[in-house]
């Protein structure tokens, strides 16, 4: 089964395969994303749920494959537009991914440095302004990323990825590495913060509260392509055995209860 | 859509009213800025403002911090400013704008003159702090041997035959390409200006003694501190900063036992036969060069080689080797520990240890050729 819901598809992904070395990660997967909601992407370690995301954002090459961002196919734009598109995306890395060398004031303003032609005080109220809303008080601004613990430094990741307001963020895994209430924290941010700026959420994660408390549907990626999506109901009447440990396995909600 | 913002003030009985338009959004946030600082400083006193938000397409991030900073600098004007008319889905962020800045503290700026002296400091500071590193690492390498002899089970045998495979035997192609055009360059210069004196043969003396008491040693060194000083100090040093060196500490081992000692011994060893074959390379490219060039043959370079040096000659070169692998793995080892977190300290820290093991090996050669003279060797 393939994921075509109709309606307003920011990013479509039809037909896309991707491979290293001989062996396809992803083969004719296909898969939408609509305007203003948060998609949960799941998968097994190693599926290649990182790859399809970095396939989409254009670190990884595609074999062959039509992956379109608000109607234009990245495959066929020109430099001008790709860079118009890139624009209105930001990125959350699993590890950061933040500039070591750079404090993270400058971290956050870095993208804005790039693209936007700022006055230095607008520039630095923006900055502070960004940390105020992925919660970090205003102290952190001049320190490194190596003076920060794990849920800090994604908070900073997070407010680099909206430096410029973008409309689509990419998260891979954002609750990673975070303890429960941290987790639960940065997803409630998550929520916030997709209502408040209008985002489309493209999230990569492992984590079953998140995908219970935020995402509006999910897609689960095995056999390498998307073999089925929707909203949770639909995840937990499905009847695909890997779907079916994942969502009323040991460690999900159905199964703590029925415990 | 893609119009420019618009912020329009007209008078209304006494009230300032302000009709905003256009689109208020990042890449429009510069223009929108100085319609806001023009109308900040074109009503320092007002009775009362209303912002009529009806118009505008578009709000973003940057869009709803720059109505606040109005908002903020009309309120402090005595304007009690009302917001009217704004779109309801831009309602949680003009909200949330509000409490942006409210307590930002000012970049900690120190004077110019200031800061070069604490740089100084810094810098002063930083010599101490690398003299006490370098004993200090001296000092547990020491310890290290020492518990390696007590107890030779605890030696990593296997790991130091593996660097010396990497410093040494893979080292030896380059070291032998290098040092074989440095003899050939020695002997074309000498040959070309020997030659005025009608002075020749004297070229065989030169390269002898220079290359097995100096130029061959110091070469090899220097080529091995940029190769694998270089090498060592970034592996430890992004160990460190993936926390392997902790891990190792944790599970009861010292990083010095398993990680330096295996790596300074190796330099130790591979550095006396790389400056042997070094310096028979320098000879030979030397040798080469007297013939080709200078027409002398080899029965001629050799028998005038024999003359020149002796086995001191030899002796004094080779014995420096050994003690300049100990400061290239001395160095390397204690930069490499002190990588910090970033990725520019291991970047850093790796152009320090290249830099100071070529400085102190140049140094300890100086000495060392001022200690023979003085003794007569």
């Amino acid at each position: 089964m393939t994921d075509t819901g109709d309606g307003d598809a920011v990013i479509r992904v039809r037909d896309l395969t991707v491979g290293f070395d001989g062996a396809a990660v992803l083969d004719r997967l296909s898969l939408d994303v609509m305007r203003g909601e948060i998609l949960g992407f799941v998968g097994a370690s190693g599926a290649g749920k990182s790859v399809l995301m970095r396939t989409i954002i254009g670190l990884v090459p595609k074999r062959s494959g039509l992956i379109e961002v608000d109607g234009v196919d990245l495959g066929a734009a020109s430099p001008r537009a790709l860079r118009a598109i890139e624009r209105r995306w930001g990125i959350l890395f699993q590890q950061g991914a933040l500039f070591s060398s750079l404090t993270v004031r400058q971290n956050v303003q870095f993208p804005i440095r790039e693209h936007l032609r700022l006055s230095g005080r607008l520039r630095d109220e923006i900055a502070l302004a960004k940390l105020d809303m992925v919660g970090l008080p205003p102290d952190v601004a001049d320190k490194y990323p190596a003076a920060l613990s794990g849920g800090m430094i994604k908070r900073v990741a997070l407010a680099r990825a909206l430096a410029l307001d973008p409309d689509i963020v990419f998260l891979d895994e954002p609750t990673s590495g975070l303890d429960p209430i941290g987790a639960g924290e940065f997803d409630e941010l998550i929520r916030t913060l997709q209502r408040t700026l209008g985002l489309t959420v493209f999230m990569v994660t492992h984590d079953l509260d998140s995908l219970h408390a935020v995402c509006d549907r999910i897609a689960v990626l095995a056999e390498r392509r998307v073999i089925t999506s929707g909203p949770i109901p639909t995840m937990l009447a499905s009847e695909h055995p890997w779907v079916k440990s994942y969502f009323r396995g040991k460690r999900s909600r159905a199964g703590a209860r029925a415990a | 859509m893609n119009g420019g913002p618009l912020l329009e003030s007209a008078n209304h009985d006494g009230r300032l009213a302000l009709s905003a338009g256009g689109a208020w959004t990042a890449e429009r946030a510069s223009e929108l800025e100085r319609l806001i600082e023009r109308v900040i400083a074109r009503h320092p006193r007002v009775d009362g403002v209303d912002i009529d938000m009806g118009g505008v397409e578009r709000l973003d991030t940057f869009g709803a911090w720059l109505l606040e900073r109005l908002l903020r600098a009309l309120a402090a004007a005595g304007g009690d400013p009302r917001v009217v008319g704004l779109p309801d889905r831009y309602h949680g962020l003009v909200l949330q704008a509000h409490a942006f800045n409210r307590e930002a503290p000012a970049p900690a700026r120190t004077s110019v003159f200031a800061a070069a002296l604490a740089s100084i400091g810094r810098n002063v500071e930083a010599v101490g702090t690398d003299l006490v590193a370098a004993v200090t690492m001296i000092g547990a390498l020491t310890a290290a041997m020492g518990r390696a002899v007590v107890r030779p089970r605890t030696f990593r045998l296997t790991s130091l035959v593996h660097q010396i495979d990497r410093v040494g035997w893979r080292a030896v192609p380059i070291v032998l390409l290098i040092t074989f055009l440095i003899g050939g360059i020695l002997a074309q210069q000498g040959l070309f200006h020997f030659r005025e004196f009608g002075a020749d043969i004297y070229v065989v003396d030169m390269i002898g003694i220079l290359v097995l008491r100096e130029v061959g040693v110091l070469m090899v060194a220097i080529m091995v501190a940029g190769r694998s000083g270089s090498s060592y100090t970034a592996e430890l040093g992004s160990m460190k900063m993936r926390e392997e060196i902790d891990a190792l500490r944790t599970m009861g081992f010292d990083p010095i036992d398993v990680l330096v000692l295996p790596r300074v011994l190796a330099l130790v060893i591979a550095l006396p036969c790389l400056a042997f074959l070094g310096s028979m390379a320098a000879l030979y490219g030397g040798g080469l060069m007297c013939w080709l060039y200078g027409g002398m043959s080899p029965e001629v370079f050799l028998s005038r080689l024999r003359q020149a040096i002796d086995l001191q000659d030899f002796a004094i070169g080779l014995i420096k080797a050994p003690f300049m692998g100990l400061i290239i793995g001395v160095i390397a080892g204690t930069q490499g520990l002190a990588v910090k977190g970033s990725a520019e300290s291991l970047g850093l820290k790796t152009t320090d240890s290249v830099v100071k093991s070529i400085f102190l090996v140049i140094v300890l050669d100086g000495a060392l050729a001022m200690f023979f003279a003085a003794v007569g060797l």
